[in-house]
């Protein structure tokens, strides 16, 4: 009996027509899709992405090279020098993300005790030429120069829950 | 009961102790840990820092453990909630004026103070008022100061007082406002004064030259060998990604205890010198060019090949491994003409020598002597250790006397010092009597002889005196030895027995000369003009870690060799204790380690043998070879022996504690310390 039902559900299409259906009731449903890169999703002032190193307002690189965020590094993909600078402080001589190493946990975050390095909402970078993928101190620097008052903002939101 | 021993209990656990013990010996014994700051083994008990409060039965109050003597019966609780309350306390009361500036503290991650406060340290402060905040001193370029974040444990203090002798750093004022300082500003100046960073337990003093260049968990750290006196010191080098970044002191109570000479924990920095030889160079019609390793040691191995006569001269700091090699090619090459002593000046009874100077007694044993007579020495620059174990000695009633032409400084009181008249006439003289006569009471006596005295021009006649002192009143004879391993390459054999002297060797016109790690113009004292006379002969081939100018003139060829971090090899100290290290650091440019070098030197000149793949198994033929060596002292007497030299003042063949080889030479923070000022003549800094 089966076999005859399913003989002239065959020929009547029936799978096609239930496929319609979902088409159908879709069809007027709101999109949950965007159209990236014009449009995008909403983002947490946790996200993170593209690391960054913070200066003081008043030009003072904040960075005392402790060495907490290369100690914490799961992935170690942090390398730093240390010295006494010009004007006698603890700085470092060099700071170096591997960001081929890194994983992105925000760990070196967490550990900074002074908000130096941080994780900034930026996800959008590419690298062309080998090295590049070596985020040197001035290039963080410049980063963290270049988009300071978005980094502020994510601090200053996260705060309360700190 | 026996009278020498009290039964106490420690947390509920019966223990044994000796009378006279104080607690915290006998918990640190059981390994029950007390925390503590002041305390110190080897420095006298303070009291002062209260972290070792603990709580004992039937006292009132909690009482420190390393001032409370042992009593029989005593019960002692570490762990008793009254002891880790007064412990708390006292570390919260620690916290008030220490500042909380762990990152940026080079003592972070290897602090007492940071340690504890994991441990006993509140996570809120309850102290809302500001911190104290002191001026840093500045007390010279070893040693860094963060004066606000002392403790007052002055252990440093007591340092200056117990171990120098000298008191450099005291305190002043009172209760908040006390401070650790030079009272009048001023360096820091004793051979041994760097043992305070070491000594600190938290950031105050700290390593200037490490300054900030790295931190304790990143480093690895590796066992190592002093190499720049006859003692040998047990260190520890803290390398970063194969760079020495500091050396440490590694406790071996039987040779240098906690202490490490300034110049053992700094003269790392002459490997980053930019003196540093990295390419092997060739004089070419008076031109140097670099060249690569292999044309250069095929043009040392022709040299070698073709020379008739060849003469060798290895720096008294050499390694046994590269002073057998080098003895090895000199037997293939059918010579003798080998030789280490190129500090001496009198060789006319070296058949004489013992088969390698010998302290005459063990180092720790300096402390137990009753009488010591040290000839022609500036002992404290000569080997500080040894210097240290003589105070010891003569703080605990010895009879310490010296005989020199110059007068030396030294904080203990020393029971006769002739001076200002040449050493062997001093020797001779009536003014001897009263040391004589020390020396002959005393049960346990040494006498011994200075590297002043090992340089000096009528050396024959100073040892053969001394063994005429020592064999009359009954004393040993000992010695000290130029560099760090003249004990073992006597042993290896770098003595030319039948062949050409350290002094003669010069004179001849040879063909071919091998200069091993030495800087004619500073470290060859056996002849005068030694960079002149270099430059006569026909081909001279220097493996030198450095570049300098009087090696330029005199030598041909130049191969870079390692300095003692980037080589391995054994030395064996002036008490005979062989004592090998591997190599910590990469190597700077394309320098090698010298056994390697003299190994394929001795392939392309086809010596037999020359097979090892590791400087283990060097030294393992070199023991083979060697057998046991005996120590013993030198036999002779003064009458063989002859002034055949000037009876000189010792100044002109002393050499100041920084000038004694080419790393200490180029230890940039050595060489700007007083003693280094006072060196070359420019006063007191």
């Amino acid at each position: 009996m089966n076999r005859v039902i399913s003989y002239f559900k065959t020929f009547a299409l029936w799978e096609l027509l239930k496929g319609l259906k979902v088409t159908q009731t879709n069809w007027f449903r709101k999109s949950v899709t965007l159209e990236y890169p014009e449009e995008k999703t909403p983002q947490s002032h946790r996200f993170r992405g593209l690391h960054a190193l913070r200066r003081y307002p008043n030009g003072e690189e904040r960075c005392i090279a402790c060495k907490l965020c290369e100690a914490v590094c799961p992935a170690l993909a942090i390398t730093i020098e240390s010295g006494v600078s010009d004007d006698g402080t603890r700085r470092t001589t060099r700071y170096d993300i591997d960001l081929f190493k890194c994983i992105y946990c925000g760990f070196c975050e967490e550990a900074c005790p002074v908000d130096a390095i941080v994780e900034t909402r930026l996800h959008e970078y590419h690298m062309e030429e080998p090295g590049q993928n070596i985020m040197t101190k001035d290039k963080l620097l410049a980063v963290g120069d270049k988009y300071d008052a978005m980094i502020s903002a994510d601090k200053a939101a996260d705060a309360k829950y700190r | 009961m026996s009278d020498d021993i009290v039964n106490i209990e420690v947390d509920g656990k019966p223990v044994e102790a000796k009378p006279g013990q104080m607690v915290i010996e006998v918990t640190d014994n059981i390994g029950a840990y007390v925390p503590r700051f002041c305390y110190h083994e080897k420095l006298s008990v303070a009291a002062n820092c209260r972290m070792c409060l603990v709580d004992i039965e039937g006292a009132p109050k909690p009482i420190p453990a390393c001032a409370q003597p042992v009593n029989e019966g005593m019960k002692v609780f570490t762990k008793s909630p009254r002891a880790i309350a007064a412990q708390k306390a006292t570390m919260e009361f620690l916290l008030i004026n220490h500042p909380l500036d762990c990152p940026i503290c080079d003592q972070g991650g290897e602090c007492e103070l940071q340690d504890l406060a994991m441990g006993y340290g509140r996570d809120v402060s309850r102290y809302n008022d500001g911190k104290r905040v002191v001026k840093d001193k500045d007390i010279g370029p070893l040693v860094s100061t963060d004066m606000t974040r002392c403790i007052h444990c002055t252990r440093c203090v007591r340092f200056g007082e117990e171990i120098q002798g000298k008191p450099q750093l005291g305190t002043t004022l009172r209760g908040e406002n006390v401070e650790i300082s030079t009272y009048v500003e001023q360096n820091i100046d004793h051979e041994l004064s760097a043992n305070i960073i070491d000594l600190c337990p938290v950031g105050a003093l700290n390593n200037k030259p490490y300054r900030y260049s790295a931190r304790s968990w990143e480093m690895v750290q590796h066992a190592t060998v002093a190499p720049h006196d006859c003692v040998g010191s047990n260190l520890f080098a803290h390398t970063l990604r194969g760079t020495v970044k500091r050396i440490v002191p590694r406790v071996n109570d039987s040779i240098n205890e906690t202490w490490i000479a300034d110049r053992d924990r700094f003269s790392y920095e002459a490997i980053y010198s930019p003196d540093r030889l990295e390419q092997p160079r060739l004089k070419d019609g008076g031109e140097w060019r670099d060249i690569e390793w292999e044309d250069a040691l095929q043009a040392a191995a022709c040299a070698l090949k073709d020379a008739d006569s060849v003469g060798m001269l290895a720096s008294p700091s050499a390694t046994v491994e590269e002073g057998y090699l080098l003895n090895q090619l000199a037997k293939h090459l059918g010579t003798s003409n080998v030789d280490h002593r190129v500090e001496r000046r009198d060789f006319s009874d070296q058949s004489q020598d013992p088969a390698f100077p010998w302290l005459g007694c063990s180092i720790a044993e300096l402390e137990d002597q009753e009488a010591i007579l040290v000839i022609g020495s500036n002992i404290r620059e000569e080997a500080p250790i040894l210097a240290h174990r003589i105070r010891k000695a003569a703080l605990g009633g010895a009879s310490v006397n010296f005989v020199s032409s110059e007068k030396y400084e030294y904080f203990f009181d020393v029971d006769n010092y002739l001076s200002g008249a040449g050493i062997v006439e001093s020797l001779s003289s009536d003014d001897m009597k009263p040391v004589l006569e020390k020396l002959e009471k005393a049960d346990n006596a040494l006498v011994l002889l200075g590297n002043i005295a090992g340089r000096h021009g009528a050396f024959s006649a100073v040892r053969g005196l001394a063994a005429d002192i020592a064999k009359k009143t009954g004393a040993k004879l000992g010695t000290l030895s130029p560099g760090a391993n003249s004990a073992g390459l006597s042993q290896a054999g770098v003595l030319p027995g039948e062949g050409l002297h350290a002094g003669a060797m010069l004179d001849e016109t040879l063909d071919a000369v091998v200069l091993l790690n030495i800087e004619p113009d500073a470290d060859i004292h056996a002849t005068t003009d030694a960079v002149g006379k270099l430059a006569r002969q026909k081909f001279v081939v220097a493996l030198t870690p450095f570049i300098s100018d009087a090696l330029l003139e005199a030598a041909d060829l130049l191969l870079p060799i390692g300095t003692f971090a980037e080589t391995s090899g054994t030395y064996v100290n002036v008490a005979g204790t062989w004592q090998s290290f591997g190599g910590i650091a990469n190597p700077v440019g394309a320098s090698r380690p010298a056994w390697k070098v003299l190994r394929v030197l001795g392939n392309l000149v086809d010596a037999e043998g020359f097979d090892y793949v590791t400087s283990e198994d060097v030294l393992a033929e070199c023991k083979q070879a060697i057998g046991d060596v005996e120590p013993a002292a030198f036999a002779g007497s003064a009458s063989g022996a002859k002034a055949n030299g000037e009876d000189r003042p010792s100044e002109e063949i002393d050499t100041p504690l920084y000038s004694i080889d080419a790393l200490v030479r180029r230890a940039d923070a050595l060489q700007r310390t007083p003693a280094a000022s006072r060196a070359d003549g420019e006063g007191e800094a």
